[in-house]
Order: structure tokens, then C-alpha cells, then sequence
């Protein structure tokens, strides 16, 4: 009976989540926050595989989800007919509220956004090869320097690219992230690098931050290991990326600099190494800090960024750091180990 | 056929010469001993035996098959195992993962089971489970599965060090210095373990030793070095009494 505790309450928040949004009881604005949520905490559990389970640094994010982000965008916009999206198109800046009508208007959009979201996550997955191939040789604080160099090439070549709207970017995306749709992709997100993770493959990767050397000679293949943890967290990036742009409906290569990789560097040291339920808490509490100073105006950067040098002076591993909630936990060895104290 | 052969191994680290024209044939169920000063060139040869170097000259050869060029993951789960002199365990892991992640080699489902946890995944990941705990029963250390590998007492690493390498199903078992820094009587429990080891898992080994007292007890041949070139090689009577071996552990006799 306990193991259906947490798919029957995900599928109750999902109705809860979902209901309350389409009858209004949400607010564009609460609605806006909660999306925010979701992609951010997709973004943040992805760059923790990379940065807290293999120990390496990456400071590139943003340029993975500008590959996702591009990829789907042009699918929507110019690729596949308005009127399969049952959408108009929506000039730039306008803010679309949800409208149950058009949602109805066009199922098609059902079958059409996961795919376009899943092409522009393979499209991730691929352009996480450029880190992925240098960080067989190099690692620690060079290939930081690569991740940053790769994030810097994709928006360059994105605002170089006349065709894809050069430093202008593209406007006129048609809404299409909604609230159950950012749910369903956070969870299976979530679910996804977490079961990863508990696998001896995800087992793997963290014997790569342990030691690299012993790990190789403990037959873990580190090579591939490295490949798919690269590929993996890319691929969930090119995802965020996609929802992202479906929700601000315009994007430029401005948009995925260097600042967005910050900020979701930030999420994960708030949340804390190597913890998926870390990196949803620390999705939910820098969204909901963020917001919650936005009076504040531009003294909220102040603000964010003491409460970040506080974090790491007295509580370096973050909320959760190396630790998880119980339901996301693996099970638990199935014989009963006695607790021996270390004796010396 | 030996199980492991090396022929004309030399091995240069720039312009320095770590191993020179050094040869073994280790057969099966064999214990053997090398022994030789610090800096004699112990550790480097299993380094180029497990891949981590590739030789500058020279043949290695498992099983009649060649390990040259290898990666090193690869030719360890031809099944070599090996424990390191300073240990190098994965600190920040349980003692369980510890164990299940030298198994790497085993795993036997694609990337779509582990994500959809699939009967094939759950099959495998029990198997894993299984062989880990089985591991670290034989060698005590069952009650620390949940613990980090780091709050283990000193020695248990090194049990949890041969458990890790035991997992890989070794036919060789490469240990570097397993007594080190161990009391004597701690030391006598470790030669009796490598004993019991071998006889359970019909295991072939190659034992880098400081201490004459061990490799001079468990070993049936000893093979010694010095600058990276094999000095004398014979039965632990023969090597106690060599000149080659004393002089290069106390020096030369000076002529007053």
C-alpha cells in the first residue's frame, strides 16, 4: 500500500495544481511563479548531476538551455503550422493569459510540445558533447573554464546567426508552458536523474568525484560515465530551456548568458550538493526569495547575494546537501544491519 | 600457460628510468612476493600492469592476451583487482556503494532500465546488492554497510579495500603493501585473511611487501628489485640470504 503514497499524491497535487489554474484560482502571477518554479528546479537538479554528483564545475548551464530553448523555438514558430497550435501568434511582450479556448482549440498541442520539447533536449544532449569529450583529460577548475567557453560560443554563434534572429532573438513564441505542463516535466525530471543517481551507473559518476583513478581501476568505464552525466544534465537543461521559452515567448541570446548559468549555480549551493530534493528546495526558496523582494528593486541583488555569502559561511552544504527526503531515497538495504559504532 | 606474463617491461618517467627490462610469469594460484627498497619501481609495475601507464617498451599478457593500450577499466574487469599502498577508497560513500561500484562491469541493463527501474534492473541491482553483501561478510565488515567509508577504523579500510577488489571477481589480485601502517597483530590477521582469500577465491596474487616478516611467511617465491630491475628471484630462503638484496636494502659492504 505505501508504495502508491507518492504517485497518488503527485497525481493529487497535479489535479490540485492543474484545477486551480484553470478555474482561476490561481493568478497569472501565482501561476507565472509556480512555472518558474518547476523549470527552475528542472535546471537546478541537472546542473547538480554535473556539479554535485560528479564533482566537477560546471559554469555553462545557460548555454545548454539556449540549444534546447533555439531548437524548439523554431520548431514552434516556423516549422510547424499555427494552425496545429491552435495559438495565434502572439506579438512580442504581450501577455497571454491562459485561455482554456484555444487550450482545446488545438489537442494537437498536446501531441506537438512534448515532442518539440524532447528534440530540443536531444539537441542539448548532443552539444553536451563539447564538455563532455575535454573532461576525459581535463578536469577541475580548467574545465570550468571550458564550460564557461562553451556557454560563451553558443550565444555567440546564436547572436552571430542573421537567420535565427541574431542578437535580436526571436519573438512571437506561441504560450504554450502551462502549469500542468511544467509539473509533469519537473517530476519526470526529478524522477529521472534520481533514479539514475541510485544506480551503480549514477553510482559510478560519484566514484569519479571520489577518486577518478580508483574508480577506473575499480572497472567503472569513467569515459562513458562522464559522457552520459555530461549528456544527461545537458539534455534536462535543453528541456528547461524549451518550457523557459514557451513562457517568456520571446528569447535572445542575451537571455542565456552568463547570469542565467549563475543563478542556477546559485539554486544548487541554496539546495545543496548532491541532493535531488535539495536542488527542488532550492529551486522553490530562491524563486520565492526572489520574488518576495522584488519590492525591494535592485537591492534585492544585494540582498540575494548576502543571504548567499551568509549560507556559505555557516551552512556551507546548503539546505540539504548529501542528504534526501525519505520518498526519494533509495531502499533502504533489505536485511537489517546492526548498528556497530566504530570501535578503535 | 602463465596467467600473467611480462616480458622486457621497461618504462622511463621523462628521463627517468622506473622499470628496466623487467620480466614475471605468475601461474595460477600463485602467491607471489615482490620486494625491493622505496623507490624501487614496486608500485609502477602494477600501475603499467593495470594500464594507468602505457609501458615505453615491453609485453603484458593475461591469460595469453595481451593488455598493452588498454584502458585501464578495461583490463581490470578482465579480472584483475587490486588495493593501493595509501588507500583510495571512495570516502564520501557508503561501504556498501564502496563495494557495489567495483562491480560497474557487471551491470547488465541499459541506461532506459535504470531510468524506468525495469524487473531487469531490479534482477541485476540485486544481484550487485547480493555479491556486495556476501563480500563484506567474509571479510567483517557487514555491520558498517550504511557507513561512510571514511569513519571506518583504520583497519577496516584496508578490509573494505580487498572487499572492493574481491567484488571485481579477480583471478589476479595485485595488493599493494596490505599491511602497512598496521600493528602486529593486526598484521598477523591480515596475512591469515590474504591466506583465506586466496584459498575461497582460487586467486592468484602479486604482493608488494615492506616488511620482510610477511612476504618472508605467506609467500612460496619472492621475486626482489632495486632501480626498477629484478635482482634476484627464488624462495624466500634464497632471497634472505642474498648478497644483491642486502646491499640493496643496507647498503654495500665498504672495504676498511
Amino acid at each position: 500500500m505505501k508504495k502508491y503514497y507518492l504517485p497518488l499524491g503527485l497525481i493529487g497535487l497535479f489535479i490540485v495544481l492543474t484545477g486551480a489554474s484553470w478555474l482561476g484560482f490561481f493568478s497569472d502571477y501565482i501561476q507565472t511563479v509556480l512555472m518558474y518554479i518547476g523549470i527552475n528546479a528542472i535546471l537546478t537538479v541537472s546542473l547538480n548531476l554535473v556539479n554535485g554528483y560528479m564533482g566537477e564545475f560546471s559554469v555553462g548551464h545557460a548555454g545548454f538551455m539556449a540549444v534546447g530553448a533555439y531548437i524548439a523555438t523554431i520548431l514552434t514558430t516556423r516549422v510547424i503550422p499555427h494552425f496545429v497550435l491552435g495559438t495565434p501568434l502572439v506579438p512580442s511582450g504581450f501577455v497571454y493569459t491562459f485561455d482554456v479556448a484555444a487550450w482545446a482549440k488545438g489537442p494537437a498541442v498536446h501531441l506537438v510540445f512534448p515532442v518539440v520539447l524532447l528534440m530540443g533536449g536531444f539537441g542539448a544532449a548532443l552539444a553536451g558533447l563539447l564538455v563532455a569529450v575535454p573532461s576525459f583529460k581535463i578536469r577541475g577548475d580548467y574545465l570550468a573554464i571550458i564550460t564557461l567557453a562553451v556557454n560563451y560560443i553558443v550565444k555567440s554563434a546564436f547572436e552571430n546567426t542573421e537567420a535565427l534572429g541574431g542578437s535580436r532573438g526571436l519573438p512571437g513564441i506561441p504560450k504554450l508552458t502551462s502549469v500542468p505542463w511544467v509539473f509533469v516535466w519537473t517530476i519526470i525530471s526529478l524522477w529521472a536523474i534520481r533514479n539514475f543517481i541510485y544506480s551503480t551507473y549514477g553510482k559510478g559518476v560519484m566514484a569519479i568525484r571520489e577518486d577518478e583513478i580508483a574508480a577506473e581501476f575499480m572497472t567503472v568505464d569513467t569515459r562513458r560515465a562522464k559522457i552520459l552525466a555530461f549528456c544527461i544534465s545537458s539534455f534536462f537543461a535543453g528541456i528547461g530551456g524549451g518550457l523557459l521559452a514557451h513562457l517568456l515567448l520571446y528569447i535572445n541570446p542575451a537571455t542565456f548568458s552568463i547570469t542565467k548559468s549563475t543563478e542556477v549555480l546559485v539554486m544548487v549551493y541554496l539546495g545543496g550538493m548532491s541532493s535531488v530534493s535539495g536542488s527542488l528546495l532550492g529551486a522553490i526558496a530562491y524563486t520565492g526569495l526572489s520574488e518576495a523582494l522584488r519590492p525591494l528593486r535592485l537591492w534585492k541583488w544585494v540582498v540575494i547575494s548576502l543571504i548567499l555569502i551568509l549560507l556559505m559561511l555557516f551552512r556551507r552544504e546548503g539546505i540539504m546537501g548529501f542528504k534526501e527526503f525519505r520518498f526519494l531515497a533509495p531502499k533502504a538495504p533489505k536485511r537489517e544491519v546492526e548498528y556497530a559504532p566504530a570501535s578503535d | 600457460m602463465p596467467l600473467l606474463r611480462i616480458n622486457s617491461l621497461t618504462h622511463y618517467f621523462g628521463g627517468l628510468r622506473a622499470v628496466y627490462d623487467y620480466h614475471l610469469d605468475l601461474g595460477e594460484g600463485e602467491l607471489r612476493g615482490l620486494i625491493g627498497p622505496n623507490g624501487a619501481g614496486k608500485t609502477t609495475i602494477f600501475n603499467l600492469i593495470c594500464g594507468l601507464y602505457r609501458p615505453t617498451e615491453g609485453e603484458i599478457a593475461l591469460d595469453g592476451k595481451s593488455l598493452i593500450g588498454l584502458q585501464p577499466h578495461k583490463i581490470t574487469s578482465q579480472g584483475i583487482g587490486r588495493t593501493f599502498q595509501n588507500l583510495r577508497l571512495f570516502n564520501d560513500l557508503t561501504v556498501l556503494d564502496n563495494v557495489k561500484i567495483a562491480q560497474y562491469s557487471r551491470i547488465r541493463y541499459g541506461l532506459t532500465d535504470a531510468f524506468l527501474r525495469t524487473r531487469r534492473y531490479w534482477e541485476v541491482e540485486e544481484e550487485i546488492e547480493e555479491r556486495a553483501y556476501r563480500l563484506m561478510e567474509i571479510l567483517g565488515i557487514e555491520r558498517y554497510a550504511d557507513q561512510l567509508a571514511r569513519n571506518l577504523p583504520y583497519g577496516d579500510q584496508r578490509r573494505l579495500e580487498m572487499a572492493r577488489a574481491l567484488a571485481i571477481e579477480p583471478k589476479l589480485l595485485l595488493l599493494d603493501e596490505p599491511t602497512a601502517g598496521m600493528n602486529p597483530a593486526e598484521m598477523v590477521e591480515m596475512m591469515d585473511l590474504i591466506q583465506r582469500v586466496k584459498e575461497e577465491f582460487k586467486l592468484t596474487i602479486l604482493l608488494i611487501e615492506h616488511r620482510m616478516k610477511v612476504v618472508m611467511g605467506i609467500c612460496e617465491r619472492i621475486q626482489a628489485i632495486d632501480f626498477g630491475e629484478v635482482i634476484a628471484e627464488g624462495t624466500p630462503e634464497e632471497i634472505r640470504s642474498n648478497r644483491r638484496v642486502i646491499e640493496a636494502y643496507l647498503g654495500e659492504e665498504v672495504e676498511a
